[in-house]
């Protein structure tokens, strides 16, 4: 069985390796490349603590092999900041309190993140919609969704050059 | 969970996809969104030897009507819940899209690898069986079309042949006067069915000029209720000929007992279904 070569774009940065095509993405992410925060949950498509973003669309990395990635751009939690500084998404988990134990937490903010990429200003129903195939046992959604929308309202003062 | 090694062939052609699959056949899998193949490969009811991911190739990510609607290999569930011409024309498919799995699998996964895979929970071979759609399948030197109903022959068995890609479904034409609903059970967003229901309607006038009707989950296949749609072809929906097609409903559906409910009542929750969106569809009609 024949290994392949290659390269994605992860967080920004060309990644080139050799992989077992049998190889998941979740742990080329993890293992080869050292990004832990993408976490292994339930290993079987169902929590979507392996989340990560494909082209900028939420996939679960564990049901995806690492060589389909080949060419493509992935964003995993540790690209959400730029230079340093937290993406609103990431603040607003911290504001409203959207995690406890943080096993859910990374994909749960890269949802939050795509989300408002299309939908800059989500209801409430829009976001449960939207994290509806991630698990989470501890904070009941309810923080979670307040982060989300937290998030969208200091994304849009920022645009708009107000204070939250 | 790690599946066996395999061989990992990313052809950027259908040419050269079906040469590929000539030459490993039955050795192979063809890989579209992964959603269900993926699984059963960790889990290591699918051991192929060759995988053929056909993700690189053209052309198989769009849909287009012209007399009928053609939706290639690559389209994802996630695209035909986001497409007006969908949502538009083609409603027991636009309803059945936002209730198959979650929103992350419907990123990857195809409709045609759906129909593929040939799961009896599956939601889309209901959906294409009540449009008496068509899987469009090619080898290097040939192409046939096979009726849904054919194609899904048993669990997770399909009349595809081991050299054959199946490239597009092709729904027909729904005609200007339609009403189309998908209806599904289920325990939690992401869970399989615990029952569900296809319907799809063509009037002429107060008549029903062709009627299509898929259950899921309630039988070793997706069920195809033949006796029910010719009851309603060519009749007036009212309230005895709803009641007696939910019946014919309820008898086609041959399910077992399971973690997600009895036979009878799922036997019990087609019959409500059905009797649903017939009614929902004569509502339409009086409004």
């Amino acid at each position: 069985m024949e290994n392949k070569t290659i390269s994605v774009t992860v967080n920004g940065g060309s990644k080139t390796s050799e992989v077992e095509p049998r190889r998941l993405l979740v742990h080329w992410i993890r293992e080869a490349l050292g990004l832990t925060g993408t976490h292994v949950g339930c290993d079987t498509s169902s929590c979507g603590a392996c989340t990560v973003l494909l082209d900028g669309t939420p996939v679960k990395s564990c049901t995806m092999f690492a060589v389909q990635a080949d060419g493509r751009e992935v964003t995993t939690v540790e690209g959400l900041q730029q230079g340093g500084k937290l993406h609103p998404v990431q603040e607003g988990f911290k504001e409203e309190h959207g995690l406890q134990c943080g096993f859910c937490t990374p994909g749960m903010m890269l949802l939050g993140a795509a989300l408002l990429e299309e939908n800059p200003d989500p209801s409430e129903e829009d976001v449960r919609w939207a994290i509806s195939g991630n698990l989470c046992r501890r904070t009941g959604y309810q923080n979670i969704v307040k982060s989300v929308q937290w998030a969208a309202r200091k994304a849009a003062s920022e645009q708009s050059g107000v204070n939250a | 969970m790690f599946p066996r090694s395999f061989d990992y062939l990313a052809p950027g052609s259908m040419d050269d996809a079906l040469s590929m699959l000539a030459e490993h056949g039955e050795d192979a899998k063809v890989l579209a969104g992964g959603q269900s193949l993926i699984p059963l490969m960790k889990l290591r009811f699918a051991a192929p030897d060759y995988i053929i991911d056909i993700n690189r190739i053209p052309d198989l990510g769009s849909m287009h009507e012209n007399g009928s609607l053609s939706v290639g290999a690559l389209v994802r569930t996630h695209d035909i819940e986001r497409s007006e011409l969908i949502k538009g024309r083609y409603p027991a498919t636009a309803a059945a899209a936002p209730l198959i799995s979650d929103p992350l699998v419907r990123n990857l996964g195809t409709v045609v690898g759906s129909l593929c895979h040939a799961d009896p929970q599956g939601d889309w071979a209901s959906v294409m069986l009540a449009m008496n759609a068509e899987i469009v399948c090619r080898t290097g030197e040939s192409q046939r079309r096979i009726p849904v109903a054919e194609f899904v022959q048993g669990p997770f068995t399909t009349s595809l042949e081991p050299n054959e890609i199946a490239t597009e479904v092709n729904i027909p034409d729904p005609g200007a006067d339609t009403y189309g609903t998908y209806m599904k059970l289920e325990r939690k967003v992401g869970d399989f069915a615990s029952v569900g229901v296809a319907i799809h309607l063509s009037f002429d006038g107060p008549r029903v000029e062709r009627a299509g009707i898929g259950l899921t989950a309630v039988g070793p296949a997706n069920i195809k209720a033949t006796e029910a749609e010719q009851l309603l072809t060519g009749a007036e929906l009212d309230g005895g000929t709803i009641a007696r097609a939910a019946d014919l409903c309820a008898k086609a559906a041959d399910p077992h007992s399971d973690l997600r409910g009895s036979a009878d009542y799922k036997r019990a929750m087609v019959r409500v279904f059905v009797s649903r969106a017939l009614s929902a569809a004569t509502a339409g009609k009086a409004a």
